[in-house]
């Protein structure tokens, strides 16, 4: 039977063409969704991006000019608060569902309460939000934003930080036991610190989710025209404001929603490639 | 409870054979499945008394049983007396961390703490003694020379443990073991995952290991364990077939089946 000229060879040949071409058809119009999306952003966006920006608030309706200082600086504030305070829970219930609870039913349940939080819609976790910390104390404010976005980021979190203390080896756990270590130390200076990177990319992946996120904000930190660092009170942040002004009939407030967008996307894009070579560097060595 | 913590962990020498270790009657289970039938023997105290047999004959179980290990999995118990110089560690107020440290192990697969050298060995000993700086110093410098690792690591104590070789990680697992003092080491099949050379180092270690500590080694390499222990002990499915002193057991075994093992004949 001849090697290379058979039909049966030709077919595969063919056959493994077909797939080949396909598949990065696929690929290739996801990458030119992505590429097309950026263009549009930097195209647009560009025009803004001066110093500006950084410097002026948010302009009020029909006067000219303004930048977005008053936004950044507010989400700053909402999503920084936002990390303090999902970092140290969504870490701890991670620990605890993988070297605690394990299989335990309060474990189990958590887990299924956790799931159904991440796939909530996040309008959901504002309007809640809304109900037990606007309208009880009768204002809007940054507090409550933080709020709304913390219960967005804690899911994600102790998810992350449940499969990376995962892969680490129940024989390292037991070279620790051996020595006589009680569990709480096991857990913090041996499986997490073997899962560090892991869980600390998947920090970050959360901060890139929440930075972005809007439908929260509207119920919770609503916006302020003026520059303010009172947390206790309505808070300018990026997402409402190009909200605002995206669909308004100003050029000024046109330019600065895509300024925004353009810095919101900017942000996302480096905290997930520092998050990509910090794992990457971790795991090699 | 304090017969644990007084227990020496280096016993002065007696005039007779001392046991370190006294199982009686142990049965153990994982689940429903019983791994070890009606256990007896003794673990002689700064002797190395080997475990072999087959794969399945229980004595990495058996092993584990003697350092509780096995009490970190819900489904597994033992049911019967090991004593630990008269203090009965199968009871269940027996403190699991304090027993652990006063009995170490060192497993299969080297294990090295995602941390420098120096924390590896500090680890440990942090945990139950309160040493300052140059003490701790001394004591990882001990540790690491006991388990002759010093020379090659002294320089670099900084560095992770991960970074070192196969043979040097295990050296460095049976250092974290040795340096906090503890009166028995449990050594379960430590040269499988290692080369002639490395597997050459460990075995000397213990050799010069056992004038300090008692040892119960697991190997599945029975030249091993006629070079190295003062006893064996053989098992089969569970149950213990014969045991006694090495030369006995290797050159005139009383049991057909050992004999059968010994030459080859089966396993």
């Amino acid at each position: 039977m001849q090697m290379n000229t058979s039909p049966l060879y030709r077919r595969r040949q063919r056959t493994n063409l077909i797939g080949l071409t396909l598949s990065m058809g696929a690929m290739a119009l996801g990458l030119v969704a992505l590429l097309w999306i950026l263009f549009v952003l930097f195209s647009n966006g560009l025009a803004a991006l001066d110093v500006s920006l950084f410097t002026k608030d948010t302009p009020a309706p029909g006067s000219e000019g303004g930048g977005l200082r008053n936004a950044i600086v507010g989400s700053l504030m909402i999503v920084g608060l936002a990390v303090l305070v999902s970092t140290p829970i969504g870490i701890l219930a991670g620990i605890y569902l993988t070297e605690y609870g394990d299989s335990s039913k309060t474990a189990e349940f958590t887990r299924f309460v956790t799931d159904i939080m991440l796939s909530a819609p996040s309008i959901v976790l504002g309007l809640f939000v809304y109900a037990i910390a606007v309208a009880t104390v009768g204002n809007f404010s940054g507090y409550a934003g933080s709020l709304a976005l913390s219960l967005i980021a804690i899911p994600v979190v102790m998810r992350t930080t449940e499969n990376m203390l995962r892969l680490v080896p129940g024989s390292l756990r037991e070279a620790a036991f051996a020595l006589g270590a009680p569990r709480w130390k096991v857990a913090t200076m041996v499986s997490l610190r073997a899962a560090r990177s892991g869980v600390i990319t998947g920090l970050l992946l959360a901060v890139a989710r929440i930075s972005g996120e809007t439908a929260p904000l509207l119920f919770t930190a609503l916006n302020n025209q003026f520059f303010s660092t009172n947390m206790d009170a309505p808070m300018a942040n990026l997402p409402v404001v190009i909200f605002q002004f995206a669909m308004s009939p100003y050029d000024n407030w046109i330019d600065l929603a895509w300024g925004g967008a353009l810095l919101i996307t900017l942000a996302v894009l480096v905290l997930n490639i520092l998050a990509r070579v910090f794992f990457r560097e971790k795991v090699r060595t | 409870m304090n017969a644990i913590a007084t227990a020496p962990a280096a016993p002065a020498a007696a005039a007779s054979q001392k046991n370190a270790l006294e199982v009686r009657n142990l049965n153990f289970f994982y689940g429903k499945f019983q791994g070890l039938k009606n256990v007896t023997m003794d673990v002689a105290e700064r002797k190395v008394t080997a475990f072999i047999g087959p794969s399945g004959c229980g004595k990495s179980t058996l092993l584990r049983t003697l350092n509780r290990m096995y009490s970190l999995y819900p489904g597994q118990r033992a049911e019967g007396e090991i004593n630990f110089y008269g203090q009965n560690i199968l009871d269940p107020k027996q403190d699991l961390n304090l027993l652990r440290a006063r009995i170490g192990m060192v497993f299969q697969k080297p294990t090295p703490f995602p941390m420098t050298i120096y924390d590896n060995i500090s680890f440990g000993v942090k945990l139950y003694e309160d040493l300052g700086k140059s003490d701790m110093d001394d004591r990882v410098e001990w540790a690491l020379t006991k388990a002759a690792l010093w020379n090659e690591v002294k320089d670099k104590l900084g560095q992770n443990g991960m970074s070192l070789s196969g043979g040097q990680q295990q050296r460095l697992c049976i250092a974290r073991s040795v340096a906090v003092k503890p009166s028995i080491l449990l050594l379960d099949e430590p040269t499988s995952a290692l080369d002639p050379i490395s597997t050459g180092k460990v075995e000397e270690l213990v050799h010069e290991l056992k004038s300090d500590y008692t040892i119960a080694i697991v190997t599945h390499n029975m030249q091993q364990a006629a070079r190295c222990s003062d006893y064996t002990a053989y098992m089969y499915l569970g149950e213990l077939i014969e045991f006694g002193a090495t030369e006995q057991i290797f050159f005139k075994p009383t049991k057909t089946e050992t004999e059968d093992y010994i030459t080859g004949r089966f396993g």
